[in-house]
């Protein structure tokens, strides 16, 4: 309850108040995420069960246009699935996609951020080599060498059921250089203030100091990058799809559907590519707009306490 | 012919989220010239804001909401543009206590101080460089020709102040505003640059706000003080005066505090609580909840700078003068 | 030397600042060499406290008494000399070795804005230290003590579960010092507990800090470059200079007769109420930089009474009769 109280006092929800664009971002986002769970429950049709979709019903304009079926709402793709709940479902596979691989980032980044920026010396030179190493490789390229090593372990059949682990893994293994920079930088801020040698004082030990006090400390610049970092992992599922390096067309991301609809879209089919690619820049947009939002309301030069 | 400086009912306001704070409340003095005045008060009192006030150097969100700044006949809080540039360069001029908000670090201190001297006067660089010269002689910085080519980093701390006396110098200003010169210094080199101001001012005539939280400092050099306490000036008096018969419970209770070695080991007499924030400034006197003599009055009714019978300091304080002295019942309300 | 509390012998501690392999090389007459940076804070300070007493450690901003009291307490490791807790050698422990001892000694910052973990409750931050030296007590103990320590340092038992941002400066250095009596020190490190403070609030925490020692019989090491402060707390004073202690003596001693040329000229500059416009001692040119130690007499370039022998011999801290010791040349030939 005290939390409650507190939390209704405070500054961040002050400013959240008077900040409309934070506002219908943070409606819009938290519509699209509820869209993307619900998906099953609220999708008109089952993209993923193939005895329901027709393949004459392939290619299908919205249904406010002078071929369009009211069955779908916003017209079919190219293989005669709703293109709405298809969308629906691609949402769901691009934000699991998402947080997944951030979360791994995070887990890798923060670790080794933390050690690196607390520790010093050779052990963090060493470490911000890897990552340097690690961030001079393209997303693609990570993409590339570790599916090319899954086919090998694992044979071209399994791709499908195994491809959202597989992006998060890749994904996750290209990006926590970001976090680790974030957590390091932060780290080696808070190492030398006085709170941090009074704990040592007490007697505390290293990891201890670590977890429990430098961490939390760290956290206000990490969430401001996990937004951003969300937004960006969603990005690179669809360009890793629009390459066909990603999800399958029979289990479509939002990416994978741009990429289908795109070879359609001169033929006149211009709405299996134009509809997921406004969800996929409306889904970025306010993800990228509340992280500036969130930078602003935690820096503490503006904000003070 | 009138005095250099009288500022008047000085009001600042910051415009914040939270709607106005008042910073400066009301605050009055004079300055004649050549005078030395010190402005002291704790952090947060208003001292700085004061200070940029005069020059009219608000910045967003704050602005001067009332009162006036009348320097030479001039009344400068309506000034602007050219007019206050020409006022900030050649008449005022201001020293800051981080030196690096003067110096620019990636030019030498000779181009500083020519370009400086060249944007307020048509001189040419020959007899720029020649002025400069002479000021830094003046703030007594060690073979000067060799340092004009110097950047500020090559520079102590101290050094470095005494660059930003002589370019304070350069115009031979009338009145000079310095805002806690030394408080970022060690005691030995402080005691250099305020023997050094106080000597080019005594010198050359010119006025002196010298803003600190230091008394001690203060006592040293300033011919006037004006104790400021959330906003406004509490007492206003000749240093001898203020520092040897304090009349505000507020001044009273800051010399107090001081520790001045002549009972160690003793408590140090305290004030009980803190200065308000200025968002929450209670009503009446706004030192009444820390004041030991306070009356019923003192808890509506705000006491303005006064003269006080018998005295010659002026306070801002309702039981000051009064025919009978606060009795015990009032002491304990 | 038993009955010293603290005793600390040629201590040295030294920082390398060089920096990577890559930023160290340097060319010098066309040859590439490398070149090593080492900043020498503290450099063969020796050292010794009384129980019960407060030294005061003074000297300008640099010249190493924050490093002399971290390494004291083992924060750095030193790079030489050696350190006694009574009697037992504490330096170069290891983490467990010196846990007995850390709940001994304790330390006050300086900076209320940073010395508190700003996402932990006072509760926490109070509780912490006593939970972790006494894993065995019971939770309404441990309550009963974060009360009492918080009843003495004056700030309200109720407060306990606010955040540190919602204190003013001086009600958090209260609390820095009730994290600090929580495990019941018998030796506190003070370094500029109170040179953020308003004159008004630093008042009130010296006040604290006296009484405090009075209630619980502390030692402190008290580190500030306020003199007028040093003046009225402490019992005897230790003067600092490049890393180097020039004099430790008994307070009144050295206020009333300052031997060592620097003490000298750092007391003449203390500005003071009642002693408007004195005169004070200048001294000439500038502090060197810990970097480039100047030879011999750390002091001998700002001196008025150097000679040839101190810019060549490093002058030792010499017994001068009733507990005044003084490093200079000058003293001990009696030229001045
Ligand atoms: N840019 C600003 N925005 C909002 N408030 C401000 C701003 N500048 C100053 N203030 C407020 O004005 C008040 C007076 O500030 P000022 O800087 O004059 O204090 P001061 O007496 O100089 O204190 P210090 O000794 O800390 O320098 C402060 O309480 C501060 O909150
Ligand atoms: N962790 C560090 N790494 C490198 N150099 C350091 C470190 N800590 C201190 N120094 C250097 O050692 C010298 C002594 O510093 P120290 O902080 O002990 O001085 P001080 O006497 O406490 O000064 P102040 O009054 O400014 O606090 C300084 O030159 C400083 O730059
Ligand atoms: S030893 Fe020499 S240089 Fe050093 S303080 Fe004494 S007289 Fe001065
Ligand atoms: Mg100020
Ligand atoms: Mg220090």
């Amino acid at each position: 309850m005290k939390q409650w109280e507190r939390f209704k006092n405070s500054y961040f929800l002050h400013s959240f108040k008077h900040d409309w664009v934070a506002i219908v971002c943070f409606v819009v986002l938290l519509i699209l995420i509820l869209l993307s769970i619900l998906a099953p429950v609220i999708a008109p049709h089952n993209p993923y069960d193939t005895a329901s979709t027709d393949i004459m019903n392939a290619e299908m304009p919205p249904s406010w246009m002078e071929d369009g079926n009211p069955d779908f709402v916003l017209g079919t793709d190219i293989q005669g699935r709703d293109l709405l709940s298809t969308m629906l479902y691609g949402l769901r596979l691009s934000v699991m996609i998402g947080c997944g691989a951030v979360a791994l980032q995070a887990i890798i980044g923060i670790f080794i951020g933390m050690i690196s920026g607390y520790m010093g010396g050779k052990v963090d030179a060493f470490l911000m080599r890897i990552a340097d190493v690690q961030l001079s490789f393209s997303t693609l390229m990570v993409a590339i060498m570790i599916s090319a090593i899954f086919q090998v372990a694992f044979g071209v059949g399994r791709y499908e059921q195994l491809a959202v682990p597989l992006l998060v893994l890749i994904i996750g293994l290209a990006e926590w250089p970001q976090y680790a920079r974030t957590v390091r930088a932060s780290v080696l801020g808070e190492r030398n203030k006085e709170y941090v040698e009074a704990a040592r004082v007490i007697g505390l030990s290293p990891a201890r100091i670590r977890w429990r006090h430098i961490l939390p400390n760290t956290m206000s610049p990490v969430l401001v990058i996990s937004t951003i970092q969300v937004a960006n992992a969603v990005m690179s599922e669809a360009a890793l799809s629009f390459l066909g390096l990603g999800m399958p067309i029979t289990k479509p991301s939002l990416g994978s559907l741009i990429n289908s609809g795109f070879e359609y879209i001169f033929s006149g089919s211009w709405w299996i590519t134009l509809f997921p690619g406004i969800l996929l820049v409306v889904f970025v947009l306010v993800i990228n707009l509340l992280g500036d939002w969130l930078r602003d309301v935690l820096n503490p030069k503006l904000y003070k306490g | 012919m009138g005095h250099l400086l009288e500022v008047k009912d000085l009001e600042v306001k910051f415009a914040l989220r939270m709607g106005d704070l008042t910073a400066i409340n009301g605050v009055s003095f004079t300055l004649d010239r050549g005078e030395r005045l010190g402005l002291v008060g704790e952090s947060g009192a208003g001292k700085s804001v004061t200070g940029f006030a005069i020059i009219n150097l608000i910045s967003k969100p704050g602005y001067i909401s009332g009162g006036t700044v009348i320097f030479d006949g001039r009344d400068l809080t309506g000034l602007t543009g050219e007019g206050m540039r020409h006022i900030r360069g050649n008449l005022i001029s201001m020293i800051f206590q981080d030196p690096m908000m003067t110096l620019n670090p990636v030019l030498t201190i000779g181009t500083q101080m020519v370009e400086t001297l060249q944007a307020h006067m048509n001189i040419s660089r020959k007899a720029a460089e020649k002025i400069a010269l002479e000021k830094l002689r003046m703030v007594q910085i060690p073979s000067p020709e060799k340092r004009l080519q110097q950047y500020p980093h090559e520079f102590s701390g101290g050094m470095r102040q005494r660059i930003v006396v002589a370019i304070a110098l350069l115009a031979d200003p009338a009145l000079i505003i310095a805002d806690e010169p030394t408080t970022a210094l060690d005691v030995t080199i402080q005691a250099e640059i305020m023997e050094l101001l106080l000597e080019l001012c005594e010198s050359e005539g010119t006025g002196l706000i010298l803003i600190t939280h230091d008394l001690a400092v203060v006592s040293q050099v300033t011919q006037k003080i004006a104790v400021m306490y959330a906003g406004k000036v509490v007492e206003a008096g000749l240093t001898e005066d203020i520092i040897d018969n304090p009349l505000h419970p507020y001044t009273q209770g800051l010399i107090k505090a001081l520790p001045d070695g002549r009972n160690p080991g003793t408590r140090l007499n305290q004030i009980p609580g803190v200065m308000p924030s200025l968002i929450d400034i209670p009503p009446g006197c706004s030192f009444h909840p820390r004041c030991t003599i306070r009356g019923d009055i003192c808890r509506y009714e705000s006491p303005v700078l006064r003269e006080i019978p018998g005295y010659r300091n002026m306070a801002a304080c309702h039981m000051l003068g009064l025919k009978k002295e606060p009795t015990e019942k009032d002491r304990a309300e | 030397m038993k009955d010293r509390l603290i005793d600390i012998k040629n201590l040295v501690k030294h920082f390398d600042i060089s920096g990577g392999l890559l930023e160290q090389l340097a060319v010098s007459k066309g040859r590439i060499i490398r070149k090593q940076t080492v900043v020498r804070a503290v450099n063969d300070v020796s050292l010794f406290v009384n129980p019960g007493e407060t030294l005061s450690v003074v000297g300008e901003s640099g010249c190493g008494k924050s490093t002399l009291a971290r390494t004291l307490l083992g924060l750095y490791q030193p790079d030489g000399g050696e350190i006694y807790y009574r009697g037992d050698r504490i330096d170069g422990l290891t983490q467990k070795e010196m846990l007995p001892y850390r709940a001994k000694m304790q330390m006050i910052f300086q900076d209320p804005y940073a010395s508190l973990n700003p996402r932990m409750t006072v509760q926490q931050t109070l509780e912490e230290p006593v939970v972790f030296h006494n894993p065995s007590i019971s939770g309404s103990e441990v309550k009963d003590r974060v009360a009492g320590v918080m009843q003495q340092v004056g700030v309200d038992p109720a407060w306990t579960d606010r955040y540190p941002h919602e204190f003013s400066g001086g009600q958090r250095q209260r609390i820095s010092i009730a994290r600090a009596l929580m495990v019941d020190p018998e030796f506190v490190v003070a370094d500029e507990p109170v040179s953020a403070l308003d004159v008004s609030v630093q008042a009130q925490i010296l006040n604290l800090l006296m009484d405090a020692q009075e209630q619980r019989g502390l030692t402190y090491l008290f580190i500030t470059h306020d003199l007028s402060v040093v003046r009225h707390i402490s019992s005897r004073v230790a003067v600092m200079y490049l890393g180097r202690v020039c004099e430790l003596a008994p307070t009144t001693n050295l206020f009333e007769s300052p031997g060592h040329p620097y003490t000298r000229a750092l007391l003449s500059a203390i500005p003071d109420l009642y002693d408007r416009r004195h005169k004070y001692i200048k001294l000439k040119g500038e502090v060197p930089t810990p970097i480039d130690l100047p030879s011999g007499c750390v002091f001998h370039g700002r001196c008025p009474y150097a000679d040839g022998r101190c810019s060549r011999e490093i002058p030792a801290l010499n017994h001068q009769g009733k507990a005044v010791y003084v490093a200079c040349h000058a003293v001990e030939e009696g030229r001045i």
